[in-house]
C-alpha cells in the first residue's frame, strides 16, 4: 500500500514534469474517446428517432395489400379473388378473435378547395377504428361515427398540412371544404403526426367515412387495403396467420392457389428500418474505432519521440538500484493515469458535444454507458500498451546502454 | 586488510559486428577497505570500462569479480540491482541527474529503490547526504539551476546516501574548472576519512594526488599501481586558493604563487 501510494506519487510527478508530452499523450485518448461517444452517440440517436417514429404509427398496425402483380385487366377473369372489398373488411371483422381494431380504407388523390384556396392531396376513406389503429390522436373536435359510415356522410378531418396550407392554421372546423367539387363539414382536426421514415408527409391528408370514399369519391367496388391491429404485439403473427385464413376464406381459394393479397406488420418494418440504422451506427462505430487508433497512434509518436530522454531516465533509475520491475510498475502507472485522465476528458468533452448537438442544433444523440466503458477501456488499452512497450524495451537494458542511448 | 574488490583475470569484449573491440583483457588487482585509488591512463585504456563492470552497470565477458570475498558474477539482474542500491555509489563524468527535479528528490531517488528499508526516513537521509556535500541551501534547485560543480555534488550526495561501502566516480572534475575540481575532491577525502572506500577515474594527475594510490592502464590492462607518497590535503589546498576571479582582478603578480604552493 505504501509502496503503491509511492509509486503514484513518483508517476503522477513525472506527469506534472512533463506537462506538454503528457497532454499531447493524453489528447490522443481524448479525441479518440470523445469520437467514438458522439459517432455512435449520433447513429443511436437517429435509430431512436426512427424507433420513436414508426411505433408512433402503432406497432401492433397491420396492413393488407391486394397482390399488385395480379391487379388489373389481366386478372378480371379471376374475379376478386385479388381484390379486397368491404366485404373482406367486414369479415374480418366478425371473425378475427387476435384484432384490436379494422379499418378498411379507400385513398384517392384529389383536388381540395376550401378556405383560402385549393390543394392536392390524398383523401382517405376509413372507418372510426383507424384513429386508434394509427395510434393518431385528434387535436379538436370529433371522429365521424359507424352512423356516418352507413349514411356515406360528406364529413371530413383534415391533417395539420391541410389546415395549414387552406385556414393557415386557423381552426376549420364547421367550415366547408370541396372534394372533387362534392362539399364535405370539417367536423375534426388531427394530431401533428410528422414524417414517415420513408420522407411523405403524414399530415398532409383529408380523412373521410370509407363508404363516402369508395362510392362518392373513387366510385367503385374495391378498397386499396386494409388497416387491422393486433391485440398485443407478441399475437402479431398469429393475428397475420388468423387474417391470411379469413381472407382465403373470404376469396375462396383453394389450398394451391396463392393468397392474391400481401400482408405487412409494423413491427416488420420497424425491424427492417432499425437494421438499417443498425448498419448505420455500426458504420458510425468503425469510423470511431479508426479515430481511436489513430489517437492511439499519436500517443505512440510522442512515446517514441521521447524516448531518449525516458531511455537515460530508466538508466539513471537503474543505476542506482531500480528493479526493472520497478521501472515498468512506474511506465505502467504512468500511462494508466494519462489514459484515465485523458478517457475522463473526452467523456466530458463527448458529453458536452452531445448536449450541443441536442440542445443547439437539435439532433437526437444517444449515449450509451456501454459505449463508454467502451471507447474508454480501448483508449486505456492503447495508451497503456504504448506507454508501456518502450519503456519495457528501456528497462531490459544493461543500465550503462540506457545511459547511453542515444 | 581484507580485500573489498578483487577481480581475477576480468575481460570485456564489445562486438561490433565483424569487429571485437576488447576494451579489458585481464584485469587481476585487489582493493582494501577504505582505500582511495585513482586510475589513470590513456583515452580508451578501457578505465571506464572497468568502472562500469565494477559498478555491476555491465557485465564482463570472462573473469571473476569479488565484492566483499562473494563471487558476483552471473547474478541475475535483480541481484545486480539490489547490489548497486545498497552496496555501490555511482558518480558518472556527466552527472546524470534527473532533469526537471529537485536536488533532494534526485538525492532520494536511490532511498525509493530500496526494498530493505534499512533507512527509516528518506527524506532526512537525503537531506543529510545534502549537507555533508555543502548543498544544505540548494535541497529545491532543479539541475538546470545548479553550477556543474553543483550539479556533481547532488550526485556523490546521491551516490552516498544509500550508504554504500564503496563510491566509484568515472572522472567526477572532468567537467570542471580547477577550483571546483579541488572542492569536489575535498569531499571524496571527508568521505574517505568516513571509511568509504573509494575508486576514481581521472586524467588529471593533479587530482590524482589527493587520492591514496595511483593504477595506471593501458590497452585493457593494469600497467601501473604504486601508493601516493605525499598526499594532499583538499581542504587545506582550498583555502590557500584564491577565489577564481581574485586571479584575474588582481594586480599582484606574485599572487599567482598562491596557486600553486
Ligand atoms: N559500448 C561500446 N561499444 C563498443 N566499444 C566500446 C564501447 N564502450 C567502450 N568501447 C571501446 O572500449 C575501449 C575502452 O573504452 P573506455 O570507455 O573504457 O575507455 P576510457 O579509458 O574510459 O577512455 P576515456 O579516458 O576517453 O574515457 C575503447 O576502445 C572504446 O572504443
Ligand atoms: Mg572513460
Amino acid at each position: 500500500m505504501k509502496r503503491f501510494r509511492r509509486l503514484l506519487r513518483v508517476a503522477s510527478r513525472s506527469i506534472l514534469k512533463n506537462r506538454m508530452r503528457s497532454l499531447l499523450t493524453s489528447l490522443g485518448v481524448i479525441i479518440g474517446v470523445a469520437a467514438v461517444i458522439v459517432m455512435v452517440g449520433i447513429g443511436a440517436g437517429a435509430q431512436a428517432d426512427v424507433e420513436a417514429q414508426i411505433s408512433s404509427l402503432g406497432v401492433n398496425s397491420i396492413i393488407i395489400f391486394p397482390e399488385r402483380g395480379h391487379s388489373g385487366n389481366v386478372s378480371l377473369g379471376a374475379g376478386t379473388k385479388n381484390k379486397l372489398t368491404l366485404e373482406d373488411a367486414q369479415r374480418i371483422e366478425e371473425e378475427a378473435t387476435l384484432l384490436a381494431g379494422v379499418s378498411p380504407i379507400v385513398r384517392t388523390g384529389a383536388q381540395i378547395i376550401g378556405g383560402s384556396g385549393n390543394w392536392s392531396t390524398s383523401v382517405y376513406g376509413v372507418s372510426p377504428a383507424y384513429l386508434d389503429i394509427r395510434a393518431w390522436k385528434l387535436e379538436s373536435g370529433e371522429m365521424f361515427t359507424d352512423r356516418d359510415v352507413r349514411v356515406k356522410a360528406k364529413v371530413a378531418l383534415l391533417g395539420k398540412t391541410i389546415i395549414d396550407e387552406l385556414f393557415d392554421g386557423n381552426d376549420p372546423i364547421g367550415e366547408q371544404i370541396r372534394v372533387r367539387n362534392t362539399p364535405f363539414k370539417v367536423i375534426g382536426t388531427l394530431g401533428e403526426k410528422g414524417q414517415s421514415p420513408w420522407g411523405s408527409d403524414y399530415d398532409d391528408v383529408v380523412l373521410v367515412p370509407v363508404t363516402t370514399g369508395l362510392y362518392r369519391l373513387a366510385g367503385g367496388r374495391y378498397i386499396s387495403m386494409i388497416n387491422v391491429s393486433a391485440a398485443s404485439l407478441e399475437e402479431s403473427d398469429a393475428a397475420i396467420d388468423e387474417v391470411t385464413e379469413i381472407l382465403r376464406n373470404s376469396h375462396r381459394l383453394r389450398p394451391d392457389e396463392e393468397d392474391g393479397f400481401r400482408i405487412y406488420s409494423q413491427a416488420d418494418l420497424m425491424e427492417t428500418a432499425t437494421e438499417t440504422q443498425r448498419v448505420m451506427t455500426l458504420l458510425l462505430g468503425a469510423v470511431a474505432a479508426v479515430s481511436l487508433v489513430v489517437g492511439g497512434i499519436g500517443i505512440m509518436n510522442i512515446m517514441l519521440v521521447s524516448v531518449t530522454e525516458r531511455t537515460r531516465e530508466i538508466g539513471i533509475r537503474l543505476a542506482v538500484g531500480a528493479r526493472s520491475a520497478d521501472v515498468l510498475a512506474q511506465f505502467l502507472t504512468e500511462s494508466v493515469v494519462l489514459s484515465l485522465v485523458g478517457g475522463a476528458i473526452g467523456t466530458a468533452l463527448a458529453y458536452s458535444v452531445t448536449h450541443v448537438l441536442n440542445n443547439v442544433v437539435g439532433m437526437t444523440t444517444v449515449v450509451r454507458p456501454a459505449v463508454v466503458f467502451l471507447a474508454f477501456g480501448f483508449a486505456a488499452v492503447i495508451g497503456v500498451f504504448f506507454g508501456y512497450y518502450p519503456a519495457r524495451k528501456a528497462a531490459m537494458l544493461n543500465p550503462i546502454d540506457a545511459l547511453r542511448y542515444e | 586488510m581484507r580485500p573489498v574488490i578483487e577481480t581475477k583475470s576480468l575481460t570485456k569484449d564489445y562486438v561490433m559486428g565483424e569487429l571485437i573491440v576488447r576494451a579489458l583483457r585481464g584485469v587481476d588487482f585487489k582493493v582494501a577497505a577504505g582505500e582511495f585509488v585513482s586510475i589513470m591512463g590513456a583515452s580508451g585504456s578501457g578505465k571506464s570500462t572497468l568502472m562500469n563492470v565494477l559498478g555491476c552497470l555491465d557485465e564482463p565477458t570472462s573473469g571473476d569479480y569479488y565484492l566483499d570475498g562473494a563471487d558476483v558474477s552471473g547474478l541475475t539482474r535483480d541481484q545486480y540491482a539490489e547490489i548497486r542500491n545498497q552496496r555501490l555509489g555511482f558518480v558518472f563524468q556527466t552527472y546524470n541527474l534527473l532533469a526537471r527535479t529537485s536536488a533532494l528528490d534526485n538525492v532520494e531517488l536511490p532511498l525509493f529503490y530500496d526494498h530493505s528499508s534499512r533507512i527509516d526516513d528518506p527524506r532526512a537521509s537525503a537531506i543529510e547526504a545534502l549537507e555533508r556535500v555543502g548543498l544544505a541551501d540548494r535541497l529545491d534547485h532543479e539541475p538546470n539551476e545548479l553550477s556543474g560543480g553543483q550539479q556533481q555534488r547532488v550526485a556523490i550526495a546521491r551516490a552516498l546516501v544509500n550508504r554504500p561501502s564503496i563510491i566509484l566516480a568515472d572522472e567526477p572534475t572532468g567537467n570542471l574548472d580547477s577550483r571546483t575540481s579541488v572542492d569536489v575532491m575535498s569531499v571524496f577525502q571527508d568521505l574517505n576519512d568516513q571509511g568509504i572506500t573509494i575508486l576514481l577515474v581521472t586524467h588529471e594527475p593533479d587530482i590524482a594526488e589527493y587520492t591514496k594510490r595511483i593504477i595506471v592502464m593501458r590497452d585493457g590492462r593494469i600497467v601501473g599501481d604504486r601508493p601516493v607518497w605525499d598526499r594532499r590535503s583538499a581542504t587545506k589546498d582550498l583555502d590557500a586558493m584564491p577565489a577564481a576571479d581574485d586571479l584575474y582582478l588582481s594586480d599582484d603578480p606574485t599572487r599567482e604563487g598562491l596557486v600553486r604552493t
